[in-house]
């Protein structure tokens, strides 16, 4: 009986068919597909023909694409500690069994379910010129009105903003589970340890957390490098594509220019970056580890 | 380093629920002081009011004369060892055991002194560059009253600290703490319901029950002379077992008791006027009562089930009422199941219980 457990039947396969055609059909084939459309002139309508590495050369000298790396990298570099920070700082905050704590967790977490088109509708009202909320509060201020929007620098930072608001929810929760994790007698023992606020931080929540910190982080820079909705809704990459991230010039090469292949190419370019990145992160918090 | 622990009326309360009243306990100096009780009684939650970890709702707690009970866990002079040992899990031995004296801002080679010279004290020296999680329950232990004995505190708190180890680890550990506790002179409160722990540790045991302290004394005290019902079904194992009393004559010394089952028992034993004669019953100890030789006359007892300890064995039966008895017999006892036997006591050796619970014993005793 044990032994007809222990044997390995085709038929086995069976159950985990659904999941493998699947994983397959939408994620090992598309990824393998992009590979090598990287590799082939294509547009949309017509077939392909085998370039080489010709669409990397071309993506890697466009000035645009630089432009897009750059506002992006700066976009991360900001966006990323903002949301772990202010991620950190929430969690901590409302990591009580307080009905207000609850309520205000709920509220928190609320902008998280909302589609990118009402975050970006909510935001372009407060950014808005003339009648915008902060265009309303410069008026009563008696300053100058800033064209948020539409201003070099400024527009990068309002796409930062409204994603920030979006994004807190995920980093709030996943560190808010990590706090709950950590025994209370650890805070008892620190207690009798005589330890201030300020060391109980630093000495026994941070390190306990550590591995939470690290995952929140690295999935806000993975999801944070693809940054498009936003952008493409609230200035359109504006002004002068000084808001253009690297899925925008992707989204407006393969499919406004029509050139699949180049976009492709684009494509893997961001794929090998947020892998780096990713890596670099991990890398980092380990290597502290063992020290 | 040790001081006297004064607790006064002390009263704890969740919500509606009364979990401790008027608690009133002096502890002296390098007492080791255990509190003992069935889950709920309330033990751990006291010893936490006198670390800090509970807030007090009424009474007092002193430590060697100055009020405890108003100051931060921190501030109190007491250190703990808690069940879960509660290391911190990212800290080495060495820093575990050294956070309360950085936290003090003591010099750092005085800390290095204290941590070697109490990891030396446990035999964990070897152990101190390494994380908890890379060490044996036993050793966690070790590491946990370590960090206690560095704050060289005025009283030791110990929440139930042997609990997590296993049956061999927990007697050696149990014979470690009273050697501890000879060599460091100071105060102890061991929170255990574990009355092997408590009779082999104490030389004070505090029993709580339903909200108060039911018996403080020598744990032999409590063992043979149990204030209470509760006490005397609490302490020893097999627990005591009782027979109903169903009427009393005054006798020329004494009492003669009508015991159920058992028949007429004289007992030397002075009842006060006030004794509660409804409900009153004698309980007798596995090791008073013994297996009469076949033909002897005594109390027949129907062999249900016979427990070998290897060198004593203990007989459970029943009474021809049907009333549970327990004796002990000697390890080569051929008895088994099935068996019909006789078996007989000393009727001094029995403790008499009134209506409400209290107890009396054999005059001789007292």
């Amino acid at each position: 009986m044990a032994e007809s457990y222990r044997r390995s039947r085709w038929s086995n396969a069976l159950f985990v068919a659904p999941y493998l055609v699947v994983f397959f059909a939408l994620l090992v084939f598309p990824l393998f597909w992009g590979m090598w459309l990287s590799l082939n002139k294509v547009d949309l309508f017509g077939g392909g023909q085998f370039i080489g590495l010709r669409n990397y050369a071309r993506v890697l000298s466009d000035p645009v694409f630089h432009q897009a790396v750059r506002n992006t990298v700066v976009f991360v570099a900001v966006s990323v500690p903002t949301l772990v920070g202010l991620g950190l700082f929430l969690a901590l905050a409302l990591n009580k069994t307080t009905r207000g704590s609850s309520f205000l967790r709920g509220l928190y977490f609320s902008s998280s379910i909302l589609s990118v088109t009402i975050v970006t509708l909510i935001w372009r009202i407060v950014f808005i010129p003339n009648d915008g909320l902060m265009a309303l509060i410069f008026n009563v201020l008696g300053l100058e009105p800033i064209g948020f929007l539409s201003t070099k620098g400024w527009s990068l930072f309002s796409v930062g903003v409204a994603t920030v608001w979006w994004c807190i929810g995920l980093p709030m929760m996943l560190l808010l589970a990590a706090l709950q994790q950590i025994p209370a007698d650890l805070y008892e023992a620190a207690a009798l340890d005589n330890a201030g606020k300020w060391r109980v931080l630093t000495r026994i929540t941070l390190p306990s957390i550590k591995p939470t910190i690290m995952l929140v982080a690295v999935i806000q820079i993975v999801m944070q490098f693809q940054l498009f909705g936003q952008a493409l809704i609230m200035t359109n990459g504006g002004p002068a594509g000084s808001s253009r991230p690297i899925v925008m010039y992707i989204y407006e090469t393969a499919f406004i220019r029509w050139d699949v292949g180049m976009g492709a190419a684009a494509s893997e370019l961001l794929f090998v970056i947020i892998l780096c990145a990713a890596m670099f992160q991990y890398w980092i918090s380990s290597r502290k580890e063992v020290a | 380093m040790s001081a006297p622990i004064e607790i006064a009326n002390i009263t704890k309360r969740y919500g509606a629920l009364t979990v401790l009243e008027d608690i009133t306990l002096h502890i002296e100096p390098g007492e080791f002081v255990v509190f003992l009780g069935p889950s709920g009684c309330g033990k751990s939650t006291l010893l936490r009011m006198i670390a800090g970890l509970e807030a007090v709702d009424g009474g007092t707690i002193s430590l060697g004369g100055e009020r405890i009970d108003t100051l931060p866990p921190g501030k109190r002079g007491v250190a703990m060892v808690f069940q879960s040992y509660a290391l911190y899990p990212h800290m080495t031995v060495a820093q575990n055991m050294g956070f309360g004296l950085e936290n003090l801002k003591t010099p750092k080679n005085e800390i290095a002194r204290r941590v070697q010279s109490a990891a030396e004290t446990l035999e964990i020296a070897h152990l101190l560059d390494r994380k908890p999680a890379k060490l044996s329950g036993g050793q966690r232990q070790r590491v946990a009253i370590g960090r206690a004995i560095v704050k060289e505190p005025q009283a030791f708190l110990f929440d139930e600290p042997l609990s997590n180890l296993d049956a061999a680890l927990r007697g050696r550990t149990r014979l470690e703490l009273a050697q501890l506790h000879q060599r460091l002179g100071a105060t102890m409160i061991f929170v255990t319901h574990d009355q092997v722990e408590a009779m082999t540790l104490a030389d004070r045991i505090v029993i709580l029950n339903d909200r108060r302290i039911e018996q403080m004394g020598a744990p032999m005290e409590i063992y043979q002379r149990p204030a209470t019902k509760f006490v005397a079904q609490f302490v020893g194992s097999p627990a005591m077992c009782f027979l109903p009393v169903t009427g009393m004559t005054d006798a020329a010394q004494g009492v003669t008791l009508d015991v159920e089952g058992a028949g007429k028992i004289e007992i030397d034993v002075r009842l006060p006027a006030g004794f509660r004669r409804d409900g009153a019953s004698v309980g007798i100890r596995a090791e008073d009562a013994k297996v009469l030789d076949r033909g002897q006359p005594g109390i027949a007892v129907g062999v249900k089930v016979v427990e070998r300890l290897g060198d004593r064995a203990f007989i459970y039966g029943t009474l021809d009422n049907g009333t549970e008895f327990v004796v002990e017999d000697s390890g080569r006892s051929t008895v088994a199941s099935g068996d019909v036997i006789q078996i007989g006591f000393d009727p001094n050796a029995l403790h008499i219980f009134d209506g409400d619970g209290r107890a009396y014993h054999h005059s001789e005793e007292a």
